[in-house]
């Protein structure tokens, strides 16, 4: 996030964008709801899903699966043709506004209206809106990015907050909310395959020989690659994976072709708590141990790194994840810090953005980064005054249709999340006895005409089918989803709905199309093979 | 700006309330309706005080601080008030402490105790309500409910989630879900705050009666949510090496990321670290089985292999999925263990999933 998630009281005015923030970050749903009923914040949705949050939105924009670039650029197109834009701030602190102007030209409100299925007096008023009721911050989530064109999604965000000039503000931002509670950590850590702490390019022949020097050995200054490029990778290019605390054998697209894969590995090593689905496939099991049994820092969305501590002491013959890391490099005659405090201060010093973090400091509430020197108080928002490149680059974009769209045969609009009471691959939430008392199994989300049109009553079995494979599960009956779009959670083993994901990559960011592919659904029993 | 609590010169910001003041400075004063996130009540009046000048006690929860102010907190005709609201409470209602989930941090028997109140001496009628225990973490007694309103508040105004409200008239008056259902069948999604701000014992958590874990017996820590990425701060609560609940950290509540809040995950959610099936013991694969093995052998084998593939493929054919659940520090090391040890930059994690 460029700002901090306190500050949602303070925006005149919130765009929610691919984000159903009451399930997925429900405490910070709070404070948004509790900016909208008590700080007078006007709140504008824009998900195909009838979300929460949209009981609480002044407008909500029902826009079609996978066509964000579309309707984000149609809102700038009415603020530039209405002249709402911060024409000073893209003066001053934004280039490229001439190609950029040009390529918006694309997106008139009819345009936009075919593409997304959003009317025009909706999106005029959305527009208008969002450029004059004051500061505005952008929200969004998975919706944004789980797409084949998931970069484009996030520039459109990024030039809408430029164009009204509220990057580097209080109270505005382009804010992704961060889905795992130290994702924003690993990637700050380096756990990417392009660059060391702080995102130090591995290409930077200078970043490498610090970090060289640092760990007293060679590197490579090539870019690895992507968690979607190894798996598919396995058994051919990648011979050996070692999984720390990761399932990909639930979490990746098109679950079926990740266990071949999985399966043609020489090595496969997985750090885990639980024999995940993952972990069975493995020839070596290291048993780590859980967040309450550990000492350390997490990272959360606002870039606040806090300490935590443990609560319990682990049983059995476990140990801790850094002493397992260590124990290895050891075998290859290498010495890594033994604490979690001496790799902290081993970190800080080659990672500019925590160097002025110490346990003593984070003690208390924790420090936003970037916290460069010992007496710096950490930061709040960034981007104030100057971008770390300078000027900001608006992007021309243009639109382009999901990878796969619903034809004769698979006829509807399939897109997979998360829900309020579970987690991810489940491996935690499925193992929390009042969680499981509130939803034990999965679902899938239809549409009342559609579920009449098909023959399926609330409750029914019902089998869901894509090019990629097949799940049995229960009808959810609700107006929550369109008509013609079916939503499946992504929690449960048994009905896993990566079996059913699309695995189309965005051809920078390589993320998976989670959020749109063609599927059909059918009443179990009833199903053609 | 300076007023005078209890003979002593205290410091006090404009717009303050005298209670906020009188805490901040380490005086207590009593208060069972107010609490610091869901704000003054004015019900309980348990927060009275005299302020010289004045008639009448005033509620220091509803009172602003002003220069000069001379305010006493506790004397003989404040003590006789206090103990006639505590008195009244404790007639009205089932207050049995033997048995209560909150016997020991209960705000109620706390001022009892410190007024000196043996047992009640009043005797009310009260209309006896049923037990709610139809949701899956939260245990609702009407029965001990002193209507002092936080958990309506906070539900509305806090974690605006617009389930509890007050319902009924005079003596029926209750706190209800949605229009009058059982919590389990309401539109609650079991954040729990309400059990978080209740005083008594109207609202307790199962899970630490279900282990038989009275929470004055339980140890918190601070700890991070292992799910989201808010970031949450929670006291974990745990007692001889086993977790009992959790509850939001309240220390600097306002500077805290969840501002004292959590949600039905945080809440309820981390049992998982007591599941029987937690792996207790390295595995290595013996003849296509996973088999219990030591540390060094399981060890020995990875690095083996590691070395091996490193000689016949090079480093690259070697991946590393790191991992958004673990430390930053331990997502160092792991990536320090690639790139420095192994000699690859394969690693990633799922950030993108």
């Amino acid at each position: 996030m460029t700002n901090s998630m306190a500050e949602v009281v303070k925006s005149k005015v919130i765009l929610v964008i691919g984000s159903n923030t009451t399930w997925n970050h429900p405490v910070f749903g709070s404070l948004m709801k509790r900016a909208v009923k008590h700080h007078g914040a006007k709140l504008i949705v824009c998900d195909p899903r009838r979300i929460e949050l949209c009981d609480f939105a002044h407008i909500w924009l029902q826009q079609r699966n996978g066509s964000d670039v579309a309707l984000l650029s149609g809102l700038q197109y009415i603020i530039l043709h209405e002249g709402w834009e911060n024409a000073s701030y893209i003066r001053e602190r934004c280039e490229g506004y001439e190609e950029y102007r040009k390529a918006i030209e694309f997106f008139t409100p009819e345009k936009v209206e075919e593409l997304t299925g959003v009317k025009p007096a909706d999106l005029r008023a959305a527009a208008e809106l969002f450029a004059r009721s004051g500061v505005g911050a952008l929200y969004y989530c998975m919706g944004i990015t789980q797409h084949s064109h998931g970069v484009d999604n996030v520039k459109a965000c990024v030039n809408l907050q430029l164009i009204t000039g509220n990057i580097g503000v209080e109270g505005g931002g382009v804010n992704p909310l961060r889905g795992q509670s130290n994702v924003q950590g690993a990637c700050d850590m380096g756990g990417l395959p392009n660059v060391f702490t702080a995102y130090q390019p591995v290409t930077n022949p200078a970043a490498v020989e610090k970090f060289s020097k640092a760990w007293g050995a060679p590197l490579s200054a090539k870019p690895g690659m992507t968690l979607t490029e190894m798996i598919p990778a396995a058994g051919d290019k990648i011979r050996a994976l070692y999984v720390l605390g990761e399932n990909p054998m639930m979490s990746d697209p098109n679950l079926h072709h990740v266990e071949e894969s999985l399966e043609k590995l020489d090595l496969l090593v997985v750090q885990d708590i639980f024999l995940t689905e993952t972990a069975r496939l493995a020839d070596v099991v290291l048993p780590g141990v859980s967040f309450a049994e550990k000492t350390g820092t997490i990272t959360n969305t606002e870039r606040r790194v806090q300490l935590t501590w443990p609560a319990l002491v682990p049983t059995g013959n476990v140990r801790q994840d850094y002493e397992i890391v260590a124990d290895l490099a050891k075998r290859f005659g290498h010495d890594f810090p033994r604490t979690p405090e001496g790799l902290f201060e081993e970190m800080r010093r080659l990672t500019p953005s925590y160097a002025g973090m110490t346990y003593r400091r984070l003690e208390r509430v924790g420090l936003q980064w970037p916290c460069p020197s010992e007496d710096h108080p950490g930061t709040k928002v960034l981007h104030c005054g100057k971008f770390a490149r300078g000027l900001a680059l608006l992007t021309p974009l243009s639109y382009r249709p999901p990878a796969e769209v619903p034809d004769g045969e698979f006829d509807m609009v399939l897109s997979t999340g998360r829900i309020l009471q579970h987690y991810h691959t489940g491996s935690m939430t499925r193992r929390s006895s009042i969680l499981n008392l509130i939803v034990a199994a999965g679902h899938v989300e239809l549409h009342p005409e559609d579920a009449r049109r098909a023959g399926i009553a609330a409750d029914d079995r019902v089998v869901v089918v894509t090019r990629r494979g097949r799940i049995e599960t229960r009808a959810l009956v609700t107006q929550r989803v369109a008509p013609g779009s079916i939503f499946v959670p992504f929690h449960f083993a048994e009905a896993a709905a990566n079996r059913l994901t699309n695995d189309a990559l965005d051809p920078v960011a390589k993320i998976p199309e989670y959020k749109v592919c063609a599927a059909r659904i059918e009443r179990a029993g009833t199903a053609k093979a | 700006m300076k007023i005078t609590i209890d003979g002593r010169s205290v410091d006090a910001q404009p717009g303050q309330t005298v209670l906020d003041a009188a805490r901040a400075a380490g005086i207590w004063i009593p208060a069972l309706c107010y609490h610091p996130k869901t704000g003054k009540a004015g019900r309980c009046r348990a927060c009275v005080v005299e302020v010289e000048g004045q008639r009448g006690l005033k509620e220091s929860c509803a009172l602003p601080v002003r220069e000069g102010m001379v305010v006493r907190t506790d004397t003989p005709r404040i003590h006789s008030v206090r103990r006639m609201i505590v008195e009244l409470l404790l007639s009205e209602g089932h207050h049995n402490c033997i048995s209560c989930q909150a016997n020991g941090i209960c705000e109620l028997q706390d001022m009892a105790y410190h007024l000196g109140i043996d047992r009640p001496g009043l005797r009310i009628d009260s209309h006896p309500t049923p037990l709610d225990d139809s949701s899956p973490g939260i245990l609702r007694e009407s029965d001990k409910c002193i209507h002092c309103g936080r958990c309506v508040a906070a539900c509305q105004n806090g974690v605006v989630n617009q389930v509890l409200a007050f319902a009924h008239r005079g003596s029926h008056a209750r706190v209800v879900c949605d229009d009058d259902v059982p919590m389990g069948q309401s539109s609650c999604v079991q954040c729990g705050e309400c059990v978080q701000v209740c005083p008594v014992g109207a609202l307790t958590l199962k899970q630490p009666r279900e282990r038989k874990i009275r929470p004055y017996e339980a140890r918190p820590t601070k700890v991070t949510c292992p799910y989201c990425g808010v970031g949450c701060q929670i006291d974990l609560y745990t007692k001889d090496n086993r977790y009992a609940y959790a509850m939001a950290h309240e220390q600097d509540w306002q500077e805290q990321p969840n501002q004292g809040m959590l949600c039905v995950k945080g809440r309820f959610g981390l049992d998982f670290v007591d599941a029987p099936d937690r792996l207790r013991h390295p595995l290595v694969r013996k003849n296509g089985e996973l088999v219990e093995a030591s540390w060094d052998e399981a060890l020995d084998r990875v690095a083996a292999g590691f070395k091996e593939i490193k000689e016949k493929h090079g480093p690259d054919a070697i991946g590393f999925l790191t991992s958004a659940k673990v430390t930053n520090e331990e997502n160092y090391a792991f990536s320090r263990f690639a790139r420095a040890v192994i000699g690859t930059n394969n690693i990633d994690h799922c950030a993108r999933l």
